[in-house]
């Protein structure tokens, strides 16, 4: 956003409340990696520049890069500047934070939508014995209590961490609610040079039929390993993970899950598979298929024959629970009546209804791709497009 | 983003236009969409009971059925009973087969799908230790249930898994008897 606003000349600073990509130094447990291949970590006018195009970076260097454009953008970065709140002022915005007040036309929330973890209202019955992480303070398999774990939520953090937590010798029972399948690679491509050739990351978000449910979309079950390891259910049932159903209830100290697990297998198989024929028939109208292996099909996600809906806390089985079970955005600070009910900003493509209040980095805010970093660019350009019109037009302060 | 005013012809007999004009309004308006259902059972005797269903409340008022509905239940003989009425598990099946069965309709139409017959077998396995309080590892309910659901429709074998699979997601009884459903019992 900072590099296009600069490109138009358009005066701006940055706030951020801690360092340069903040939360990839502070908010991530040890051995996360990214999602996307390294040759698709691009911002606008910076590209991967490093030995392994085909791997996935670890957060360290997720920061290197981050750190190194906001340099050579010469971002008018202010660090350890927390913003405690944006009310509309003057024609514009008055924000104040522990550094001072600045007065602004426009204001762009580039805060995202995970700045706390989302755990569900039943935790606070989970007994006292039982030692509870969310992503955000789970590091590494080491500091849980030695014994079994409990994993809450199968999306990219559930299966990686229940899969790292397995690994380390913990039993481990996964409970899985709704969730995204996806294959590593397809056709001996990376499934998301999928996403982004067949153009599925590009469709937008006012072509999209129901876009609330597209932007409540679980992250996908995917992993960065160098073998590009297809991380799926039933690779962590082979690996000894226990699977369980959704968690619905713990009702006197004995955590209920639901029996209609089968069912969200099979959705999340159908699901799959009505994307993998979207890339072959993409592959075959565009003359691709030569390029490409040939159309594969992979295992339906084995159902077991009977799992478990209740298991006694008060056992001991668990000593440990970890809530992969999402995030949310914290919009406390923002005094606008622009967040609805449910905590969520009310935005038509990252154009908020305040004049001159913009948003970017939500799910699916312009573009399946849009919480990417690749996606940034695109967004960028489009917000800054509406954001320079409306500066053009709002009149001036006398 | 523009609204789908198509008069479509309905190939199942569901009327999904509706269905989605009350799902905008109700978003507008989430109270109304705030139901109750009810039931009003009067013993007869033995095991025999007969219970009827006539009212309920939505969209901010009560409402009738066009007719009562009335419903025996009984035990069959082998639990030395009279048999004057379905047993009250049996009704849990007819409930998850209507619901699921009304579903796969719905979902079918709004895809378009035209269905030309569909039949739902189930089946409840229970081992009856449990509520004759013979072991008390042995649960009163369901220890499985298995629905089968045989389709003739003008679609693929993949969309019909999907209308069943959709079919479960939307099911308030697949809900109701797949999770735990909070039950409050007084003596008046």
């Amino acid at each position: 956003m900072s590099r296009v606003l600069g490109e138009r000349s358009i005066d701006h600073v940055v706030l951020e409340r801690g360092e340069v990509a903040n939360s990839w130094r502070r908010e991530r447990w040890d051995s996360l990696r990214l999602l996307t291949p390294n040759w698709q970590v691009r911002l606008p006018g910076q590209a991967y520049a490093g030995a392994h195009p085909d791997g996935y970076m670890p957060m360290a260097e997720v920061v290197a890069f981050i750190a190194g454009y906001a340099e050579t953008s010469r971002a008018p970065v202010r660090t350890r500047t927390e913003v405690t709140s944006v009310k509309t002022a003057d024609g514009g915005y008055r924000v104040a934070t522990n550094g001072g007040e600045i007065h602004c036309r426009s204001v762009v929330i580039a805060s995202g939508a995970c700045n706390a973890a989302h755990v569900p209202a039943l935790r606070a019955a989970v007994p006292a014995s039982i030692a509870c992480f969310t992503a955000f303070d789970y590091h590494n398999p080491a500091r849980l209590p030695e014994g079994g774990v409990l994993v809450v939520g199968a999306s990219a953090t559930g299966v990686q961490l229940a899969d790292e937590i397995r690994r380390a010798g913990h039993p481990v029972t996964l409970s899985v609610g709704e969730h995204v399948r996806l294959p590593r690679t397809y056709r001996g491509r990376d499934v998301l040079w999928w996403m982004e050739s067949s153009g599925v990351w590009n469709q937008r978000y006012d072509e999209i039929d129901d876009i609330v449910r597209a932007r409540r979309l679980p992250s996908p079950q995917l992993v960065g390993t160098p073998q590009h390891a297809t991380l799926d259910l039933n690779a962590l049932a082979a690996a000894g993970v226990e699977l369980v159903g959704r968690l619905s209830a713990i009702r006197d100290g004995r955590a209920l899950f639901s029996g209609g697990l089968r069912n969200l297998f099979a959705l999340a198989d159908l699901k799959m598979e009505r994307l993998l024929d979207t890339f072959d028939e993409w592959s075959r109208t565009h003359g691709r298929d030569a390029d490409v292996g040939t159309p594969e099909r992979f295992e339906p996600t084995r159902v077991p024959e009977k799992t478990r809906l209740e298991i006694d806390l008060g056992s001991g089985e668990f000593r440990s629970i970890v809530w992969a079970t999402g995030f949310r955005p914290e919009y406390g600070w923002l005094n606008v009546p622009v967040v609805d009910h449910k905590g969520q900003l009310r935005h038509d493509g990252g154009v908020v209804e305040s004049p001159g209040l913009y948003a970017i980095g939500l799910p699916v805010l312009r573009r399946r791709k849009s919480t990417f970093i690749l996606g940034a660019e695109d967004d960028a350009r489009d917000i800054v497009e509406h954001l320079a019109r409306y500066l053009d037009r709002a009149t001036p302060r006398t | 983003m523009a609204e789908k005013k198509v008069e479509r012809k309905l190939k199942n007999g569901v009327n999904v236009d509706a269905l989605l004009a009350a799902r905008e309004a109700l978003k507008k308006a989430p109270q109304a969409a705030k139901f109750k259902w009810r039931a009003s059972c009067k013993w007869q005797s033995g095991t025999h009971s007969s219970t009827k269903v006539k009212g309920f409340h939505g969209l901010g008022e009560e409402h009738k059925h066009k007719t009562e509905f009335t419903f025996a239940a009984d035990h069959p003989e082998v639990f030395a009973s009279e048999d004057l009425g379905a047993t009250p598990v049996e009704y849990v099946l007819v409930g998850l087969a209507s619901c699921l069965t009304a579903g796969v309709a719905a979902v079918a139409e709004n895809r378009g799908i035209k269905l030309r017959s569909v039949e739902a077998k189930l089946e409840g396995a229970m081992d009856i230790q449990g509520i004759l309080g013979i072991d008390s590892d042995v649960r009163n309910g369901f220890d499985d249930i298995k629905v089968t659901f045989n389709i003739d429709a003008d679609a693929t074998k993949k969309e019909i898994e999907a209308l069943v699979a959709q079919s479960q997601k939307r099911s308030a009884v697949y809900d109701i008897v797949t999770n735990p459903t909070n039950i409050t019992v007084v003596v008046a």
